[in-house]
């Protein structure tokens, strides 16, 4: 289902038709035939120059989703397309070629970077991979993308553990574009900081973008970051989108009811302040997930037909898509009256 | 504390130090904190700041590098300090229990959770095996797990993150202690988790009378449930005072920014805040100001030359607020 793309008049940069992630359950006595559905049937597509926000809570497959892209796990249904080429077939040299293009910025820069190498070797390493210039010009490249961060090349030297959250994390960016990618993938790039520089690093990436034109795909359970870097907005449940808009479509009108409990719950409310209604319980295990709709055991809306019929993903308004039986009507109808 | 409750825990001056790290201050440097009953006071600060060796000090759980080298833990008239480790061990547990981060990490992977549950009620209580099971039902019933007769038999890895902390609660209430140390109690659910746990641990406060130190990174939790607040930077309690009166009038810079930053929204210029440099250094600040090298107040104010030669005490600014601050100093002496 590529119609997701409605607007954009150029081609998108990644397309990811029905993909599916399943994982074998292994362990117990008996062989179990369980399987992990940890990305199940999704649709998307990022346009270039776009920042796409996946928001969503953990186990729900949003950062397997990113491994998918990036082909760091294989496939098990569907097929992903960048800038037009189906990336489950390629060969190993032309899979090397994609990894230029596409780069990722994991959660914790503290795991992400050796502790025993030196800050300027871990940035060189991608270049000496791709046998990216002389010795010499690798050694000022490193220094040119420290400096793009907002590093000074006393850092070169150091190890990792003489830094803090922040500058490694600058580090890893640093890393990422070495080769310079077009499409920049960003799993959860500021949970493992401190709140005071948290924002450091989110502006850093926005001027980034702009700076090289990059398309970048932001995967955190922070509603406040993904409001605040992407042009569109992508709302993950068990392995399934089940809402997409624009970030100011999705943030003033949330329609699908896990979408606003999700909102609900992430406003720090004020301690006098009726607590909001809430839903119910836990995701359930992606192994067996409930029949029908995935959410409806947890649903303030759900009626006897959601534990049977799966919703599929609606384009209710230009551009917005919901997958619910009774997203709320009321709250689109208000918005647009006024 | 401020309307005339006992101070159930009340800590004074307490210095924690790593015997391997001689050039900083100690990491806790001369806290002061007092907890009332059944009051919820948590201790905010980021990364390296001390808010998790103080909890663990006042559970007498330091690593074995880590010592309290000065200051006072005093429950109910009774200082923990200086206690032989088996009278603590009748404390820990049963007048004051903690609870960590990871919750799935703390379980013992090989035995049912109901087990672990029951196993203080059998050591410290002497129940028999039976009333100590039927003991473990009621409380992780009363935790808000359904079919605890069921989960009780449960291995770790079958709980989900919030039913493990669940099971965890329950482990530390059984011994019924008046004290409840929460480090971080949430950082590890999803949103939507985690608002039912602090909506659990506030019910467990106004039924148990319980007291409990929250000890957390994040402003947004706090807001929903502490009575009071006080927050550490490099070692130091900075500001101290009644939950509403930090988050609608904040003094300490620190503090200011700290609730700017955890907003996110973006400045007219379409950027987000955030504090300049890190905390890295600020513990290594052995003249003036820990947070002078971040501070835009200090300048704003012309006052950055006694920010730098002397460091400020905790300064009074309302009858339970202080913060330590020069401009806090400067703001309210002529008054």
């Amino acid at each position: 289902m590529t119609t997701t793309e409605t607007r954009a008049g150029r081609e998108p940069l990644v397309v990811l038709d029905d993909v599916s992630k399943h994982y074998p359950v292994r362990g117990g006595l008996l062989q179990s035939k369980d399987r992990v559905r940890s990305v199940d049937g999704v649709s998307l597509a990022i346009r270039p120059g776009e920042v796409l926000g996946l928001v969503g809570e953990s186990g729900c497959g949003k950062s397997t989703l990113a491994r998918l892209i990036l082909h760091l796990v294989p496939l098990t249904g569907g097929r992903i397309l960048f800038d037009g080429r189906e990336i489950s077939g390629l060969n190993r040299r032309d899979l090397k070629g994609l990894r230029r293009e596409m780069q990722i910025v994991f959660q914790d820069p503290f795991a992400a970077l050796d502790p025993r190498m030196p800050i300027g070797t871990s940035v060189e390493v991608p270049l000496g991979q791709h046998g990216v210039g002389s010795r010499e010009e690798r050694r000022s490249k490193v220094v040119e993308l420290l400096e793009q961060v907002g590093l000074d090349d006393s850092l070169v030297d150091r190890l990792p553990r003489k830094c803090s959250g922040g500058q490694l994390q600058r580090v890893v960016i640093a890393r990422a574009l070495a080769l310079g990618p077009r499409f920049l993938v960003c799993d959860e790039p500021t949970s493992a900081l401190d709140a005071s520089v948290r924002g450091q690093i989110l502006n850093l990436l926005v001027e980034l973008k702009e700076r090289l034109g990059l398309t970048m795909l932001i995967i955190s359970h922070d509603l406040r970051v993904v409001r605040y870097m992407s042009d569109r907005v992508a709302v993950m449940y068990l392995g399934q989108i089940v809402e997409l808009a624009d970030k100011d479509e999705l943030f003033d009108r949330p329609l699908h009811p896990y979408t606003q409990a999700l909102m609900a719950a992430a406003v720090p409310e004020e301690a006098s302040a009726p607590a909001p209604a809430r839903i119910k319980g836990e995701p359930p295990s992606p192994i067996r997930p409930p029949a029908g709709c995935r959410f409806h055991p947890r649903c303030p809306r759900a009626q006897a037909n959601c534990q049977r019929e799966a919703p599929p993903l609606e384009e209710v308004r230009p551009g917005h898509w919901v997958s619910c039986h009774y997203w709320d009507q009321e709250t689109l109808d208000q918005d647009t009256t006024t | 504390m401020g309307d005339g409750q006992a101070a159930l825990l009340e800590v004074r001056g307490l210095k924690v130090a790593f015997t391997g790290d001689p050039a900083g201050s100690p990491v806790v440097d001369g806290i002061d904190l007092t907890i009332g009953r059944s009051e919820i006071v948590a201790l905010v600060g980021e990364s390296g700041s001390g808010k998790s060796v103080t909890a663990l000090s006042l559970m007498r759980l330091l690593p074995a590098d880590a010592k309290i080298t000065d200051g006072s833990v005093v429950l109910d008239g009774e200082d923990l300090v200086p206690l032989p480790e088996k009278r603590m061990k009748q404390v820990r547990g049963r007048r004051i229990a903690m609870l960590f981060q990871q919750p799935k990490a703390m379980l013992d992977p090989t035995a049912k959770v109901g087990g672990q549950v029951a196993e203080p009620l059998r050591l410290h209580r002497g129940l028999s095996r039976a009333a100590a099971w039927e003991r473990t039902v009621q409380l992780l019933r009363d935790v808000g797990i359904p079919e605890p007769e069921r989960r009780a038999n449960a291995y770790a890895h079958q709980l989900s993150g919030g039913m493990a902390q669940r099971v965890m609660i329950a482990c530390a209430l059984s011994g019924e202690p008046e004290v409840l140390i929460a480090d971080e109690p949430t950082t590890a659910l999803d949103v939507t988790v985690e608002a039912q746990i602090l909506a659990l641990l506030r019910r467990k406060r106004s039924e148990a009378g319980l007291s409990i130190l929250l000890i957390t990174h994040d402003l947004g939790i706090v807001s929903a449930v502490a009575d009071r607040v006080a927050v550490m930077y490099a070692g130091r309690i900075v500001e101290h005072g009644p939950a509403q009166t930090i988050f609608s009038e904040p003094r300490h810079p620190y503090t200011q920014a700290l609730l700017r930053c955890s907003l996110l929204t973006p400045r007219s210029d379409g950027r987000v805040v955030s504090i300049p440099g890190s905390a890295l250094a600020a513990r290594h600040i052995r003249v003036g100001c820990r947070f002078r090298p971040r501070c835009q107040v200090a300048d704003e104010l012309g006052i950055a030359q006694t920010c730098e030669s002397k460091e400020p005490t905790l300064i009074a600014c309302g009858p339970t607020h202080a913060a330590r601050c020069w401009a806090v100093a400067k703001q309210e002496v002529p008054a």
